[in-house]
């Protein structure tokens, strides 16, 4: 079969047909309904029901479906795995394929895609802010493109950490796939078509809301916003399935001796964000579903004329948005754990405090939402209250640091590429950290609400705590994934261009932002004297951007081109790395055995794991 | 680029991959649980929302019928039960029986919040002096937006709900299931009483609590 015959009947192709055939069937069906009970003509009942039916549509033409329907109809289905029979090793990842290894690298390679595309927005309108005055994007562009940077960014972080979470949960906990793999090719598929819609409704004439979506403005926003709120709603099934899926693969599926303070310290930090998608996901899902409803059925929420109350929407919503920022940056802090010491070649200090950290931001994150509505009217008991719990926080992220430190401390540390990530995250987190109790403070706050302080405060925590390690990640186990080593010298170009770029970036942001500079504006008053600012910031913008698609370039190449890894180039003892790159199509031959801790780097004859129980180990 | 070594072809043969069948109850029970815990969260953020928006006050609406459709609802639970417990004692006959049955009392309640509350066929009827059809509009304000967002968002699930009994029935009678293999009627009889808990969180807050207003 030709590449072309193979991409044009793959998984994703049908899926998409899928979409289109499920759109155009639930648009017409409501349009004619309408037409026949002689209604007014408005495309927004047909668009939503669209929207809902071409998600089935993409399901079903993917063939996520299939073995589900057969169950229903009282058919066993064998659990398919391999490659599809006839076709190359590569058309593996354009079909429902249920093996974690492979979902984890779709996971990796759609978070990346869709990072590029949130990335592009973000450099035109930068581009467009670099002089004041309107270069060449119209306000409405304006708003379509940074809501759009907003909600496509998030729906790369949650693919990233889906990436992360599928790919090495099963490895580390030596599972041979997670508990429910049809359920986890559900978790990924379902984000597709979610992250089709968003980009539909910024085609079909956009949003302005930005990407929380707040009421009013919602509710009189152009069509573009229900799209855009029916393509996040959509993502949440991916969040949820996914993290059901991932704690009870934690909960059940560990190798022998593996007790919870012997796990690797990623699960740790995966199981927390876990948790957090599992149960918060459920209220942003009501919160956007009263939008949609409010809107096309006319049910009142958030409309003050007849009782309703749009600061509502805003408890509803932050109660998952806020919780959602640890969902993003606890893998990554995890990650950060994970590395450090076996490029410190010594023991994580303070292992038991690391792991129950994560519990506790995760646990302290349900707390603290309503930070972000200080300005909006809430009561002031609430308030401080809340300004307290988001103090709070910073007591488990601390530990964090202190742990990071100690672990580094007197090690033997050496700088490949993903320990210059780790340390890049490590310093940008920090800038993000520090500028964070500043906005959980009341008074401050009032000052900084809505100020570009506030865009460089949560770009700096993203990227330290979700961009820089997940990179990091994608470096240290590129060649456990794909059998081969990355060019260590594009990757190190790589971070010396994105490190001081995002610094510059970042403080840029947050000092024109003590200057007045208000978010989400496309326009400002040249004599406020931050133009030259706006300026650096867009060129460190480009710089960044610049940086990541060197790694994509370095990331693609090395997979043909560079020399055969071997198994352990890191000298890791955590279990993936002791199994062929890349590993078998169920992990491991003979299931290994806990004996020793996680991380005793350093520590002569100590042994984490027993590869074959005859033999002596490592 | 590949995940995954070829050369291991020989594995299958004594790696099925499939987990045994107990493991697999355990972890469906598990994930069953996990996911009734995650959705107590969006029914936990529409009863809120009521308590928020409608405080001490609520819609008029006909007590008789929402005693009648909650009694339904609940005795349907019964029969689920039923017919749960007939399975696992190999009783074919009640365990069928009892599913009609459940699906026949959640599609009466199906109907009488949908025909009767929401009156989508814009009937009117005194009888017994009951007005049998509901008026309230989901466009009448707060009231009727958070009533018709409790009831609709309960009512896709006990649709939801009739359409897994009405499959385990049909499996059930062409003779799947047996009295220690039914993880299906296991997990459709969780989630129908699931949903009938969820009813009685939700009828006293529509029905019962505050003033009409």
């Amino acid at each position: 079969m030709g590449t072309l015959r193979i991409i044009a009947t793959s998984g994703l192709i049908r899926g998409l047909i899928g979409q289109a055939i499920g759109a155009a069937l639930g648009f017409g069906f409501v349009t004619l309904i309408r037409l026949g009970m002689g209604l007014e003509s408005n495309p927004e009942p047909g668009a939503v029901f669209g929207a809902l039916t071409s998600v089935i549509g993409f399901l079903a033409g993917a063939g996520v479906l299939t073995d589900w329907s057969k169950w229903a109809l009282g058919k066993e289905t064998p659990l398919r795995h391999g490659p599809q029979p006839g076709k190359p090793e590569w058309a593996r990842y354009l079909h429902v394929d249920y093996n974690h290894k492979v979902i984890g690298i779709q996971y990796a390679v759609t978070s990346v895609l869709v990072l590029l595309v949130g990335g592009i927005f973000a450099i035109t309108f930068r581009i467009e802010l670099s002089l004041p005055g309107m270069q060449f994007l119209t306000y409405e562009q304006y708003n379509t493109l940074f809501s759009g940077h907003g909600i496509v960014m998030i729906a790369s972080i949650l693919l990233g950490v889906g990436a992360m979470v599928n790919y090495l949960v099963p490895l580390m906990i030596g599972a041979s796939d997670m508990a429910f793999p049809r359920l986890n090719a559900f978790s990924y598929w379902v984000s597709v078509p979610a992250a089709v819609l968003i980009l539909t409704g910024m085609a079909i004439g956009g949003w302005d809301t930005g990407w929380v979506a707040y009421p009013p403005l919602s509710l009189i926003a152009p069509l573009g916003v229900q799209l855009f709120v029916l393509g996040f709603f959509v993502n949440g099934f991916s969040s949820i399935a996914g993290s059901i899926n991932l704690l009870i693969t934690v909960a059940t599926m560990r190798a022998k001796g593996m007790s919870l303070f012997k796990m690797p310290i990623f699960v740790w930090a995966a199981v927390a964000a876990a948790l957090i998608q599992a149960t918060a996901t459920q209220t942003v899902g009501m919160a956007l579903l009263m939008v949609v409803t409010q809107r096309v059925i006319g049910l009142n929420f958030f409309d003050p004329a007849t009782g309703g109350d749009p600061v509502l929407y805003q408890h509803l919503f932050w109660f998952y948005s806020h919780p959602v920022v640890y969902v993003f940056v606890l893998p990554g802090l995890g990650v950060i754990s994970e590395l450090l010491p076996v490029f410190s070649r010594k023991p994580l200090f303070g292992y038991r405090w690391i792991a129950l950290s994560s519990l506790g931001i995760a646990l302290v994150g349900f707390l603290v939402w309503a930070h972000h509505m200080f300005v909006a009217g809430v009561d002031n008991t609430l308030r401080v209250f809340f300004m307290y719990a988001t103090m709070f926080v910073a007591v488990p992220t601390g530990v964090k640091f202190f742990s990071w430190v100690a672990t580094m401390w007197e090690g033997k540390l050496s700088f490949e590429t993903p320990m210059l990530f780790v340390l890049g995250a490590i310093s940008v987190f920090l800038i993000g950290g520090v500028t964070g109790p500043i906005l959980g403070n009341i008074p401050t706050d009032m000052h900084l609400h809505d100020s570009y302080w506030v865009v460089g405060h949560f770009h700096a925590t993203m990227f330290g705590g979700f961009v820089f390690p997940f990179f990091a990640a994608l470096y240290y186990w590129y060649p456990k994934f794909s059998g081969r080593m990355y060019k260590e010298s594009l990757g190190k170009l790589h971070f010396w261009l994105m490190t001081p770029g995002f610094w510059l970036m970042s403080l840029g942001q947050m000092q024109i932002g003590l200057l007045g500079m208000r978010r989400r504006v496309a326009d400002y008053d040249p004599s406020l004297g931050y133009d030259t600012t706006h300026v650096v910031i867009t060129v460190a913008g480009l710089i960044i951007g610049w940086s990541v698609l060197i790694m994509a370039y370095n990331l693609i190449s090395s997979a043909r081109s560079q020399p055969l890894a071997g198994n352990n180039p890191w000298n890791s003892r955590s279990p993936e790395w002791q199994i062929s790159s890349p590993p078998p199509e169920f992990n491991y031959d003979v299931p290994f055995e806990v004996v020793g801790e996680p991380y005793d780097y350093g520590l002569a004859g100590s042994v984490y794991i027993r590869m074959d129980p005859s033999s002596s180990g490592e | 680029m590949s995940a995954v070594t070829n050369a291991h072809d020989h594995q299958e043969a004594h790696n099925g991959h499939e987990l045994p069948y107990s493991a697999q109850l355990r972890n469906n029970r598990m994930a069953l649980w996990l996911f009734c815990f995650s959705e107590i969260f969006m029914f936990g953020a529409l009863l809120s929302a009521r308590f928020v928006l409608w405080g001490n006050a609520r819609p008029e609406l006909s007590q008789v019928v929402g005693l009648i459709t909650t009694t339904v609802l609940l005795l349907s639970s019964f029969f689920m039960n039923r017919a749960e417990s007939a399975i696992a004692h190999d009783d074919r006959k009640t365990f069928l029986s009892g599913l009609l049955m459940t699906a026949f009392l959640g599609l009466l309640f199906f109907i009488g919040v949908v025909v009767l509350e929401w009156n989508i066929f814009g009937l009117k009827l005194e009888l017994f002096g009951v007005e049998w059809f509901g008026h309230l509009k989901p466009t009448d304000g707060v009231l009727g937006g958070v009533f018709f967002a409790m009831t609709g968002l309960h009512a896709i699930h006990v649709f939801s709900g009739i359409v897994l009994i009405l499959i385990v029935w049909n499996n059930g009678r062409r003779g799947h299931f047996s009295a220690e293999k039914h993880w299906g009627i296991e997990a459709t009889a969780i989630y129908w009483h699931y949903v009938d808990i969820v009813w009685v969180f939700f009828y006293p807050a529509l029905y019962l609590i505050g003033k009409v207003g």
